[in-house]
């Protein structure tokens, strides 16, 4: 479909935008201005689809719906593996990450892939507040274009 | 895909409503970054430029298009082929200059601005001067320079949003210094 190709242009400019507008190239900034449009999307993104749905029965459940719906949705697959140590902590494997397949296998971009999964740990952690869940989300690329997000449930 | 039947969400729409809602986490954070509307325009124009200059790569790949003999064909493209394809609406083409210079896209339902509601104190901000953007960078790399701007926005109260296009000139290929 066509109109997934704006998406994705329109990410990678956002993600252009973020860091041609710092002044000097501040990582943490940037990154975190980033994670913060995610969060967004997140928020306003999940509010649109539970609408209508039937309530969740758990923590797990709710994972269970980001892993499928959610990420279907948003990267037009599903996850590839889901583990937990049942103890708040998830960790979330896709082989091949929507936002990573324009980028080349090497080792080359490695560097860069930080910057295109800020945004979607920001859309996560929206998508998990919006459900009730506090968390803080993070991700790492060991080979293009797989990567994990491992999400830390915050409790109180 | 247990759910999916239970949620009862029709993918193809949300994909369009995760394009809208990106869009407009976008602008917020640019509003967030500037305080002066037209700075806001200019960045979101240079974005679309951005977008523009690639997205036309996009469409001559997928399409079949030969090379347009007049500017309206050019109007009928862009409407037609263009924004259907991209963003699933059909701008009527009208407004033409006597020259045929000079015609306007009017959009009904623009699908940047669904769920949007102008904040107050913000008369000068074009919210989808993205679009400017991507038709001027998309034109320009098929040697046309063309004027874009909106002349009315329904965010702004306007009973239709419409986007005037002016062609300016034909650009030639620049061939690189030293070269012949």
């Amino acid at each position: 479909m066509a109109d997934e190709v704006i998406l994705e242009y329109l990410h990678m400019e956002i993600v252009n935008y973020i860091y041609r507008s710092s002044e000097k190239p501040d990582q943490d900034n940037c990154l975190s201005k980033l994670e913060s449009i995610g969060y967004r999307i997140g928020q306003s993104l999940v509010e649109r689809f539970t609408k209508d749905g039937t309530r969740f029965k758990d923590e797990l459940d709710t994972m269970k719906f980001i892993c499928k719906d959610l990420w279907n949705f948003v990267y037009k697959k599903q996850i590839d593996n889901l583990r937990t140590n049942h103890q708040g902590v998830y960790v979330l494997q896709d082989n091949k990450f929507r936002f990573l397949t324009q980028l080349s296998n090497g080792k080359q971009y490695m560097d860069y892939a930080p910057k295109l999964l800020a945004l979607p740990c920001g859309l996560m952690r929206g998508a998990l507040a919006n459900l009730g869940i506090n968390s803080i989300v993070t991700a790492e690329v060991t080979a293009m274009p797989a990567c994990k997000f491992q999400i830390q449930i915050q409790r109180t | 895909m247990s759910r999916q039947g239970t949620r009862g969400v029709d993918p193809r729409k949300v994909n369009g409503e995760l394009f809208t809602l990106t869009y407009g986490a976008l602008v917020a954070q640019l509003l967030r970054d500037y305080e002066d509307d037209d700075e806001v325009n200019k960045q979101l124009e240079k974005m679309g430029y951005n977008i523009g200059v690639r997205l036309i790569e996009d469409f001559l790949a997928r399409n079949n298009s030969s090379r347009c003999n007049d500017f309206r064909e050019t109007a009928e493209i862009i409407s037609k082929v263009g924004f259907k394809m991209y963003l699933g609406i059909t701008p009527v083409v009208s407004n033409w200059s006597p020259a045929g210079d000079e015609f306007s896209l009017l959009i009904e339902n623009n699908p940047l601005a669904d769920f949007v509601e102008l904040p107050p104190g913000h008369n000068n901000l074009n919210f989808s001067n993205l679009l400017c953007g991507v038709l001027k960078g998309a034109l320009e790399m098929v040697q046309m320079d063309v004027d874009v701007r909106f002349v009315q926005d329904q965010l702004k109260g306007d009973n239709i949003t419409e986007l005037r296009l002016k062609f300016l000139r034909r650009l030639e290929d620049a061939i690189p210094v030293g070269e012949d």
